[in-house]
């Protein structure tokens, strides 16, 4: 187990030497950035939404139903939904979730390339295939991530809106007053350098289950399984690195 | 020529690859045959750097390939073109865009130059007018032509197919066959294929090499396949039924 651990993470390094090298052509590189964009992160705004609206809904009737005593004001219903969105749903959540569409399409995508010798194909051109399949992609998703995490927290809170304003359980004003309650920027900051980190160990962590040799189909759908554990994984020891480091 | 020397290949503790050393001459179609699990597909690929070998060495006419550095080895693999066993087609281009794909890497030729190239290319393999469509609309046989027709799209000295006839029927096979020989001639090109199909050993063969359990076992040409006095390549040769009843008026 820890041998294995150890060879993996060598072979992580290896891969990475490769991919972190100078891109063949620019004008190709910039292109499959923008393809990779499209596939991995516009094709996740949907779902993205959808989950964020629902929990920015769910966090406000939880934290009135809980905030029953009427020296606390309501307005913190406002506050902690917020926070709640900003601190750890709109980054690890969302997050995690991404782990689960963007890895293991990434890990599929490229295993299948692998048993399909199409790897092998370009290495026989000359073509880093390291490279050119992970570095677009890690370009791609490390910067778009942090806009849908913003896109998250705004959906979020509009879901949380909607619910008030659908319910009535707080006055809307008082769920606008707790929005902008003792804002700190910084937040963002934190939450921003997570999803960078998280989006880099999505795609890198796939990238290396898919490129690893592959005898079968089989093969390429248990290494999608397991880099969505070891993603998860990494995501929430991460979490807890980052959030000592720059919240402590 | 391309020249192997002494080389060895291990998968743990298992060695596929035993001192085997062989040229391949230049200009002409020479053949890897063997049966299934003979080392085969790990020769051609180690000959072709997809495969790192343990011991031994790799000559490209004179150059020692085994010895290069990343840079140089790039250069070498730019003059080489592989047809792989399933075509192994990149799924996400068109067949245009396939044969094109080495040509944007490493020309700096316009558009209209690059897409004469692939008209070229397609034409070549007959296959003007597939040009548009994804490899899983295309027939095994036409995407062998496409594979073939990238291959050579870079207009390389060395040309490798792996299994170039699996699962294909013996009419197109032939065509496939052929089409590999006349593009060896045509541009002179040292071309090593591997195959168990004695049909393609007979039809196009010049230097043939034969593995046993991850050794050469034989080299010679195509007639001398027929009559050689060797038991593992004969019991290969004449596995078939047809093939023995070919060789009983004989003997």
């Amino acid at each position: 187990m820890i041998k294995k651990t150890f060879e993996l993470i060598g072979e992580y390094i290896l891969l990475m030497k490769r991919v972190f090298t100078r891109p063949e052509k620019w004008k190709i590189f910039w292109k499959q950035c923008v393809m990779e964009t499209e596939k991995l992160g516009m094709t996740s705004i949907s779902l993205i939404g959808v989950i964020s609206i629902a929990i920015g809904a769910v966090l406000v009737i939880q934290t009135a139903y809980n905030i029953e005593n009427p020296f606390i004001p309501k307005m913190y219903v406002g506050y902690m939904v917020r926070e709640s969105l900003i601190l750890e749903f709109s980054c690890t959540m969302v997050a995690l979730i991404l782990a689960g569409k963007v890895g293991s399409n990434i890990s599929s995508d490229i295993g299948t390339m692998r048993l399909t010798e199409q790897i092998d194909a370009m290495e026989m051109m000359g073509i880093n295939s390291a490279n050119y399949l992970i570095l677009p992609k890690v370009v791609s998703v490390c910067l778009f991530n942090p806009l849908l995490m913003l896109f998250s927290f705004m959906i979020g809170i509009l879901g949380g809106w909607l619910i008030v304003a659908a319910t009535g359980m707080i006055t809307l004003s008082q769920y606008a007053t707790g929005l902008r309650f003792a804002f700190n920027g910084y937040y963002i900051v934190y939450a921003i350098t997570k999803m960078v980190a998280f989006s880099f160990i999505i795609v890198t962590v796939s990238a290396l289950y898919g490129y690893s040799p592959k005898e079968n189909s089989m093969e390429v759908g248990r290494a999608s399984t397991r880099s969505i554990v070891a993603i998860c994984l990494l995501i929430l020891i991460v979490d807890l690195l980052l959030t000592q480091l720059m919240l402590n | 020529m391309i020249s192997v020397q002494n080389i060895n290949k291990f998968f743990g503790p298992q060695q596929v690859l035993s001192d085997i050393s062989v040229d391949f001459e230049e200009g002409k179609t020479n053949l890897i045959i063997g049966a299934s699990g003979s080392g085969k597909t790990v020769l051609l690929k180690a000959i072709a750097g997809l495969h790192t070998i343990d011991s031994g060495r790799i000559f490209y006419d004179k150059t020692d390939f085994t010895g290069l550095g990343e840079k140089q080895r790039k250069a070498i693999h730019q003059s080489m073109g592989m047809l792989f066993q399933g075509a192994a087609l990149f799924d996400f281009a068109t067949a245009r865009e396939n044969v094109r794909f080495p040509l944007d890497f490493f020309t700096d030729w316009s558009l209209a130059r690059k897409n004469d190239r692939v008209d070229f290319c397609l034409n070549r393999v007959n296959l003007g007018d597939i040009g548009d469509k994804y490899p899983s609309e295309l027939s095994g046989g036409m995407q062998k032509r496409v594979g073939i027709a990238r291959a050579i799209a870079m207009n390389p000295r060395y040309l490798f197919c792996d299994e170039p006839n699996s699962g294909l029927d013996p009419q197109t096979a032939i065509v496939i066959d052929r089409l590999i020989s006349e593009l060896t001639h045509e541009f002179k090109m040292t071309t090593i294929i591997n195959t168990h199909d004695m049909n393609s050993v007979m039809a196009i063969g010049e230097k043939v090499v034969f593995l046993y359990q991850g050794k050469k076992e034989w080299e010679g040409s195509k007639e001398g396949v027929l009559q050689a006095n060797n038991k593992a390549l004969n019991d290969f040769v004449f596995a078939s039924e047809m093939a023995r009843l070919l060789k009983e008026p004989r003997s």
